[in-house]
């Protein structure tokens, strides 16, 4: 790697581009809203039916639902759409002849990718859970700010280490799609496993106590768990810093074995297509 | 060749199309049945957590999850052109090329793709009304049989409705949207509960405006011979799964009001 200037350049390229879809990420944003309702009612009957002791209060749980629909493009949800393109037109081996390493170079564009699709969603929805639904009298159901001053800083830490380690991710779902020749089987297979460890379907500390030390552990939950529960007060101090330790091992892991298996796959590069 | 043959000719050739990619049939399918294991664990993950909802068990909650599961799963995978109707007929002017040939726009857009990695959801949807069926001890009498097909076929009704309302609406706006979702993979989500435990203008909402519960929540009310939600006669509470067919009725009239307001992109 010769400059860094070529992969920012892809990167804002891919940004400004991607903000240009209003109209979807409007519609992705009403969508959401309606989603976390349900998922908020839900959570009120429950807390309503049963006074046991629980991992996390409703104030808590509600805060997690509406960070889940505000942040839910940082989801490693489907392979790039364009490197699924290139794949389907054989235009991949273009990528062979750039003097630059492909790695880095996919890497920079599925993060510009994230981070314009989850940006406008993610202020339209706190403008909303914060604002809106208070002044409608559902002060109960509204998304609390950070627990602390400190936890407000440590969650934004936590949610930058979550697009770098989302987007290698994607680069995963990228790599299956190369190989694959089609991103539709990769993606419908490792999506259900990404929103039932991230804690997007239920938040992680809900399931059993004996699986929590494995839950903790497991890559997908640095997506949504650990940022959201350092955002509440829920995890705090050392347990805080690990999580945030945790997630940047995973990054570097997923991201080294992703660049070493892509040079191997881009070797021997199948392209169809003419 | 009457409509009903005609379909069998155009699934026919979906199939065989499908088949085509094995592998790829192979894996969404499975995708489909643990996504909605995955959601299935989550919510026995909760009720591990809190025993109960306002009164309502595990056991029986797993009967709404399946039977709402079951009709959206057939709906979904035979309204394919419609779900696609906006990116794949109306922005590529395709639709012209079904308005030339003497048959139903409906029938054609039905025969464009049965999708059967659809299958996934199905059979999850019927492992879980099994579980349910073994922990509540059901006994399916001719009764509670009904009841349940007549919830299903409502159901699938409702949501092919819902699917067609989604298309006719991209007469308007080219391009599908993605808010027809909340009604669809929404109003599965919400329909896996009871309806009372929300509150009342969502419960309002599924009742009168986007039937859901009429196809879920009353018939199954009256299969558990649980209390009576809403002080009405029992015929009545069996009746409301026609809402479905009322509603994909209503749905028809709307789209034909489209396809008469439907001007080619000239693409």
């Amino acid at each position: 790697m010769t400059s860094i200037r070529p992969y920012l350049t892809v990167f804002r390229m891919r940004f400004v581009l991607m903000l240009q879809y209003r109209a979807a990420a409007i519609a992705g944003f009403g969508t959401q809203c309606w989603w976390g309702f349900i998922k908020v009612m839900v959570f009120a009957a429950f807390f309503r039916s049963s006074s046991a002791h629980q991992p996390m209060n409703f104030a808590e749980a509600v805060t997690y639902v509406w960070l889940g629909q505000a942040f839910l493009a940082l989801l490693p949800w489907l392979s790039d759409p364009d490197i699924a393109q290139m794949v389907a037109s054989g235009n991949v081996a273009y990528e062979r002849l750039r003097p630059l390493d492909t790695y880095f170079f996919w890497y920079a564009r599925a993060m510009a990718w994230m981070i314009a699709r989850a940006l406008p969603r993610a202020l339209m929805m706190f403008a909303f859970a914060c604002v809106v639904v208070p002044l409608f009298g559902m002060g109960d159901w509204r998304l609390r700010l950070p627990a602390t001053p400190e936890a407000a800083v440590l969650f934004v830490g936590a949610i930058a280490v979550t697009v770098m380690l989302s987007s290698a991710m994607v680069m995963f779902l990228n790599l299956g799609c190369v190989i694959t020749l089609s991103e539709r089987g990769v993606n419908s297979l490792v999506v259900p496993f990404v929103l039932i460890l991230s804690g997007n379907i239920v938040p992680l500390p809900f399931f059993p106590n004996w699986m929590q030390p494995l839950l903790f552990a497991q890559p997908f939950a640095g997506l949504v768990d650990i940022p959201y529960r350092i955002y509440f007060g829920g995890l705090t101090g050392w347990i805080a810093f690990a999580g945030i330790a945790q997630m940047l091992a995973w990054t570097l892991v997923l991201g080294f074995a992703g660049r070493r298996a892509l040079s191997a796959v881009m070797n021997h590069l199948q392209v169809q297509g003419g | 060749m009457n409509a009903f043959q005609l379909y069998r000719r155009y699934i026919g050739a979906s199939l065989r199309a499908q088949m085509q990619y094995p592998g790829s049939f192979l894996m969404m399918a499975a995708g489909e049945f643990i996504v909605t294991f995955t959601e299935f664990f989550g919510v026995w993950a909760l009720f591990r957590r809190f025993g109960q909802i306002r009164g309502w068990t595990f056991a029986e909650i797993a009967l709404f999850y399946g039977t709402i599961n079951v009709s959206f799963a057939i709906a979904d995978a035979i309204s394919r052109g419609f779900d696609v109707f906006g990116p794949q007929f109306v922005k590529t002017g395709n639709f012209d090329r079904l308005l030339v040939r003497p048959r139903a726009t409906i029938l054609q857009l039905l025969g464009y793709e049965l999708r059967l990695t659809r299958i996934g959801r199905l059979a999850q949807g019927v492992i879980v009304l099994a579980i349910a069926t073994h922990l509540l001890g059901i006994g399916w009498d001719a009764r509670k049989l009904a009841l349940l097909a007549a919830a299903v076929a409502g159901g699938i009704a409702l949501f092919v409705g819902i699917l067609i309302l989604q298309a006719t609406l991209a007469f308007w706006t080219i391009e599908s949207l993605e808010i027809a979702n909340t009604l669809t993979y929404g109003g599965v989500e919400a329909a896996q509960y009871p309806l009372d435990i929300y509150s009342r203008w969502f419960r309002d909402f599924l009742i009168f405006v986007v039937p859901i519960g009429c196809v879920g929540y009353f018939p199954i009310v009256r299969i558990l011979g649980h209390r009576a939600p809403i002080p009405a006669p029992g015929w009545i509470l069996d009746a409301t799964p026609l809402c479905g067919i009322i509603f994909l009725l209503i749905a028809l009239r709307v789209w034909r009001l489209g396809v008469r307001h439907y001007t080619s992109t000239g693409t």
